[in-house]
């Protein structure tokens, strides 16, 4: 896959946290609705390969363009106006404030945006529908399983209908049935909305639902269909 | 998998003709692997010399031949002790990469690449998989799952020889 054409591309990426070099000279690139697995082993850079894409964390060199624009050049507010409206994240834990009941927090993302509560967590009810837990709406995330957590979490992460996906571990934390359901779910739904998924991951199984992987060793990514 | 043990088993319900025992394989077994009308009928001849399975009777007509064939009570007894007995674990093929990375490695080149080259085509195989899991029904999820179990232990052994390359390198230059 070239990199023409791509929502997001990054190119030369280094970073260190003091004497560890985590990224050295990594690669991405991703189209919209392409689901790109991201493996390596631990400690290998994939999660800060990650961080720097969504503009989490900032390399220390190295470009990184989403939708045409240097991310380098825009402010911290535009960074976080853009993660807030066309980035969604999945994280392995802890993802929903356990005040909050299940729709109200997927409903988060839009109350933070502006949105009314009312349309908000309409909206938030639809996802929670495509995801299979409309019926946990009114449930506290301490009353429902993992997997189910992990599915609403999902439904928080997409309600903006976000542009990139950011999923790190998403099934790191389940059985192999919940994680494969939360896996069908996703990506299906992702690929409805076009959304480009960007999914760090260890097990093949899960790497399994996306169109193609890049493995980052020692800071290095790899773009495998480049190499075979 | 015995291709002779299956086609006794699927005589077990009752008597069938050759064409027929094949037409049952392919549909419950052989989706990427249809059998050959020479596969049955040889394997058919061999059980029927071991006494496994006997003539039930011989359709008449323009065609060719048509035996229909029944089971016999020891080939039912082979059925059941072949179901009974589990199969032994498959080396699968690692002997083969193992062999790839110690040459590569004794030859200077990239044995990260075997490897990794190796990983994409198990991922490429795990897709397919995945998919025909996602739009078949049970039966396929449960054939599918475990070709994918066992393409997940190759690539854990691959990610492990990754690892552990450093050290294996070390080894194959004493």
């Amino acid at each position: 896959m070239t990199p023409t054409g791509s929502l997001l591309i990054a190119t030369d990426l280094r970073k260190a946290y003091g004497p560890t070099t985590a990224l050295d000279g990594a690669e991405f690139s991703i189209h919209p609705g392409e689901v790109v697995a991201v493996m390596g082993p631990s400690g290998s850079g994939k999660s800060t390969l990650l961080h720097c894409l969504a503009g989490i964390v900032p390399p220390d060199s190295g470009s990184i363009i989403y939708n045409g624009r240097e991310m380098a050049t825009m402010s911290d507010t535009e960074r976080s106006a853009l993660r807030r409206s066309e980035f969604g994240f999945v994280f392995q834990f802890g993802q929903l404030v356990p005040e909050l009941t299940c729709v109200e927090n997927v409903a988060l993302p839009l109350r933070l945006n502006g949105t009314s509560r009312k349309e908000a967590e309409k909206t938030a009810l639809g996802w929670m529908q495509r995801l299979e837990v409309d019926d946990l709406a009114r449930k506290r995330p301490g009353e429902i399983s993992g997997g189910q957590g992990q599915r609403v979490a999902v439904s928080r992460a997409l309600v903006t209908s976000p542009r990139v996906l950011f999923a790190d571990e998403p099934t790191g934390a389940l059985d192999s049935l919940n994680g494969e359901r939360v896996m069908e779910l996703l990506t299906e739904a992702a690929r409805s909305t076009n959304a480009a998924v960007v999914l760090v991951t260890h097990e093949a199984r899960v790497a399994a639902y996306s169109d193609r992987e890049i493995v980052v060793r020692d800071g290095k990514s790899r773009d495998m269909e480049r190499v075979v | 998998m015995s291709i002779g043990h299956t086609l006794l088993g699927l005589l077990e319900s009752g008597p069938r003709h050759g064409y027929d025992l094949k037409r049952a394989f392919d549909e419950k077994f052989g989706h990427d692997r249809p059998l050959h009308y020479g596969q049955v009928y040889s394997t058919m001849s061999r059980l029927l010399k071991n006494g496994l399975v006997e003539v039930d009777g011989i359709e008449a007509g323009g065609g060719p031949e048509r035996k229909r064939y029944a089971i016999t009570e020891a080939g039912i007894t082979d059925v059941q002790r072949w179901l009974a007995t589990p199969e032994k674990p498959e080396p699968y093929l690692q002997s083969t990469l193992y062999t790839k990375v110690v040459l590569a490695l004794l030859t200077d080149r990239n044995a990260a690449d075997i490897l990794d080259s190796q990983r994409s085509e198990h991922l490429r195989m795990m897709r397919i998989l995945t998919d025909r899991k996602r739009k078949g029904d049970l039966a396929d999820q449960l054939i599918c799952d475990h070709a994918l179990f066992h393409l997940e232990a190759d690539l854990r052994w691959l990610e492990l020889t990754t690892a552990r390359l450093g050290k294996l390198a070390e080894a194959v230059a004493k």
